[in-house]
């Protein structure tokens, strides 16, 4: 390729060139993080307000509702109250006044909150963290080479990713609101705006995701082409560290599972807008309900993989190099990643179950759905083999490798409740898979996104995040998170349906209150935490300890290119003599041996 | 968690619950050993001044023993599985000559429950609808014939461990058969619009007798 000239680029870039519409791999990472840690406040935010509600049902929110004297004697007593009297005497309808009159949130403006908060996590937290930054920022570095085989795609994939998110907050203000059918979007609730009262929200919704699918579409082509054909001299597959071999399965998943969506959604539209029915049965004929939820899952079940892989790459670059040790069976956590991706295509049916579907498809689901314990279990026996006869070392980023091992476990098993289809019968659509998905996005992929912004920090901006605001934030973070999710298993085994906006109006539910009011007490717990996190991030940009080129003694290539990463990342490409996990290797006087050190020369360390 | 799990009352819900039990007695094994190695571990193998750690790159034994083990007590879980499915939803499966059939039909945000009447066809002049309220004899095994009349809805019952989607246009064929009288609820478990939350109906389990008074009241000869 062009490596050589490529150096020589260093005139001045202006600011939009440089932070706007970057063509820097790096930047675009940088661009995509910062997206996606602004929408994650979005959707937590989302998440917060519908807690409050199930905790207190009918009740103003602090601070922002209405007071309870207010509520009976229409007495003025806060501020908020003064707020609310404004906004009734007020001619036009205001949008609180809609969804939340006196600051109590409306079933409808519930099931709005809860399919937000999903879609917005989803789509445009954990996929633009774990792929669009990681990805962006870790693929050219680690596999060694410039940058992106597709620069402007690179930005487009960044920019149709920004133009989706404005779409779906566009949507929180038309009239109708925005969609509440679930982030599943089951028809026929999404295809007539009868049964919801929801009209262009429903669209716009459609048409953010479509859009962010185009956003997955070029990044992934980028993703894939890249390591395909741009790894450094002597960077086999087999010496690529396991988070690039999970962001190559992933791009691929993304590929695929997209377009499917999209398309479904396509038809989704024409069904609202063309009088199609794809998705709805009249007594002439037409298409089917059930149509949209294979279709659906047939991209969510790839999707729910694309969620935690990266995440599984994450942890494997953390476990080895806090344990100085070489990774635990190398292959056969490409093999297993392999095989999660492959089977991830032939379960989709497990989210229907219930649904209506041909029984004896059930049981084939079943089969395949429980076989995904298999490859799930080598990799979390490799991760403890991995520790086993270490010298590890508790910095932040590993506990937070350790985190995800841990609550990934629990994700993992609480998945096979569901998984078999008798006691499916009673699990689905209860809080048992609402503590199961949690424990595995936020217990794993959101502790491996945080560690990871930890640990590859110092190679984005050159300084450390603070370390002591880090720990109150993954402490604070680990027990809420447990606090607020775990006591969901228990709700489910009570049979609390998801979804509900008032649990007290069924009688069994009754004894689940104050377990409600704890969560919720968690949940809020939990998301100020986040405050902590996103305070120290931008804080450390400017005032972090100034770190050394590779603080942390890692051998994958990331850290041989100076610190800050210039454009065209290395001094020289560097040729790869050695797979990414040589730690402790017996003979030698450094216990790590960057790739980049040839085979029969002397261990230095990289000193 | 065990203590939450209501009392099951249908003749194959204990199935379902042995089932449960099964799996959760092997996940909590799985999860104590796992965590507690990882601690063992992590206390056994934390840092210490001048010692190194050891280089193991894998083991390809262990490797095929947790392979090997994971498939076994997945395909023996699946083996118990498979009957009590087919038995819950298969409609070949079902009991024949059912002593209740009903039809019940969700919409935004009730359940309708339709008697056939004596005749037992269902579209005649003796049919019964009754909104929320589904009555069965106890010991009785009750067809029940489930459709929606617009969006899906999902007809839950915790205590008879039975939950089915209803879908427009379509009948979906469950069946039970309930061993102890009582009044349970009978959720909406698929959201199914803003009323959601609140659409609940009723399942009354009577004895015979009661059944019987309750059919007279209903269709006087």
């Amino acid at each position: 390729m062009h490596d050589n000239e490529h150096t020589e680029h260093h005139h001045e870039e202006s600011f939009l060139s440089k932070y706007i519409f970057s063509l820097d791999h790096k930047m675009i990472g940088k661009q995509f993080l910062i997206y996606g840690l602004i929408m994650f406040f979005l959707g937590g935010g989302l998440a917060l307000l519908f807690r409050w509600q199930l905790a207190y049902p009918e009740r103003p929110l602090p601070i922002i509702g209405a007071s309870e004297q207010y509520m009976e004697e229409g007495e003025v007593v806060t501020g908020a109250d003064e707020m609310w009297e404004r906004i009734y005497e007020s001619e036009k309808e205001e949008w609180l006044e809609v969804n939340m009159p006196n600051g109590v949130v409306e079933p409808a403006f519930y099931n709005m909150l809860f399919t937000m908060h999903a879609t917005v996590m989803v789509f445009f937290v954990v996929v633009p963290l774990l792929v669009g930054a990681f990805g962006n920022f870790l693929i050219p570095l680690m596999i060694g080479t410039r940058d992106m085989a597709f620069p402007i795609l690179n930005m487009l994939s960044f920019w149709f990713a920004v133009l989706a998110a404005i779409i779906m907050v566009v949507g929180f203000f038309v009239p109708g609101g925005h969609a509440a059918a679930g982030w599943t979007g089951y028809t026929p609730l999404s295809a007539d705006p009868q049964w919801t009262g929801v009209g262009s929200g429903q669209i716009l919704w459609g048409l953010s995701l479509f859009v962010q699918g185009l956003s997955s579409l070029v990044g992934s082509i980028n993703y894939i082409t890249t390591i395909i054909n741009m790894r450094a001299p002597g960077m086999t597959f087999f010496r690529m560290p396991l988070v690039i071999w999970s962001l190559f399965i992933v791009a691929i998943l993304l590929l695929l599972a997209f377009p499917v969506l999209s398309s479904a959604i396509v038809l989704l539209v024409f069904d609202r807008l063309a009088g199609t029915t794809f998705f709805t049965a009249t007594a002439e004929g037409g298409g089917d309900p059930l149509l949209w939820q294979h279709l659906f899952w047939f991209f969510g079940h790839p999707e729910v993989y694309i969620l935690i892989l990266p995440g599984m790459g994450i942890a494997s670059e953390l476990i080895p190099v806090f344990s100085r040790k070489p990774i635990f069976g190398y292959r056969s956590m490409v093999y297993a990643m392999i095989a999660i991706a492959f089977l991830g295509w032939v379960v989709w049916g497990h989210h229907m179950f219930q649904s209506g579907m041909r029984p004896g498809m059930g049981s084939i689901f079943m089969t395949t759905t429980m076989l995904i314990a298999v490859p799930s279990a080598i990799k979390t026996f490799n991760w403890l083999g991995t520790m086993f006869r270490g010298s590890i070392r508790f910095t932040t980023p590993m506990l937070h490798g350790i985190v995800f091992v841990s609550m990934f476990v629990i994700g993992g098993l609480s998945g096979i409740y569901m998984a078999n289809t008798p006691v499916d019968i009673y699990f689905h659509d209860t809080y048992y898979i609402v503590a199961h998905i949690h424990y595995v996005v936020f217990g794993g992929s959101l502790f491996a996104i945080f560690g990871g912004i930890i640990f590859w920090f110092p190679k984005m901006y050159g300084r450390y995040m603070n370390d002591t605001l880090s720990k109150i934030h993954f402490w604070l973070t680990f027990i809420a998170f447990n606090c607020t999710f775990f006591p969901m298993h228990i709700l489910g085994v009570g049979g609390h349906m998801r979804r509900i906006s008032n649990p007290l109006q069924y009688e069994f539910l009754q004894q689940f209150e104050g377990m409600n009011i704890f969560i919720t007490m968690s949940a809020f717990t939990l998301g100020f935490a986040q405050l902590i996190l996103v305070f120290n991030f931008f804080w450390s940009i400017y005032k972090g300890k100034v770190a050394e080129q590779n603080p942390w003694h890692v051998n994958t290539l990331e850290w041989e290119a100076p610190t800050p990463v210039p454009h065209g990342n290395f001094d020289q490409i560097p040729t790869v003599y050695r797979g990414p996990y040589e730690y402790s290797v017996p003979g030698e006087e450094s216990d790590w041996i960057p790739q980049t050190q040839p085979e029969h020369a002397p261990a230095t360390g990289g000193d | 968690m065990l203590p939450w799990l209501p009392e099951n009352i249908s003749t194959y819900g204990q199935g379902v619950d042995n089932l449960f039990y099964a799996i959760f007695y092997i996940t909590i094994t799985v999860l104590i050993l796992v965590m507690a190695t990882l601690i063992v571990f992590l206390i056994k193998y934390r840092y210490q001044e001048g010692k190194k750690a050891t280089y193991i790159e894998g083991s390809t034994t262990l490797e095929i023993v947790w392979t090997a083990a994971t498939t076994v007590i997945v395909f023996v879980l699946a083996m118990f599985s498979y009957p009590q499915w087919n038995n819950i939803k298969s409609p070949t499966h079902f009991p024949e000559n059912p002593d209740v059939v009903v039809q019940v039909s969700g919409k935004q945000f009730n359940w309708d429950m339709t008697y056939p009447g004596p005749d037992n066809e269902f579209e005649t002049d003796d049919d019964l609808t009754l909104e929320n309220e589904l009555h069965v004899p106890i010991n009785s095994v009750v067809h029940i014939r489930l459709t929606s009349i617009d969006v899906i809805h999902s007809f839950f019952v915790r205590e008879l461990r039975l939950k089915q989607d209803a879908l427009p246009n379509r009948f979906i064929d469950v069946w039970f058969e309930a061993i102890k009288a009582g009044r349970y609820e009978i959720p909406c478990a698929e959201l199914c619009g803003f009323g959601h939350s609140g659409m609940l109906g009723y399942l009354n389990v009577h004895t015979q007798a009661d059944y019987d008074a309750w059919v007279q009241e209903r269709w006087p000869q």
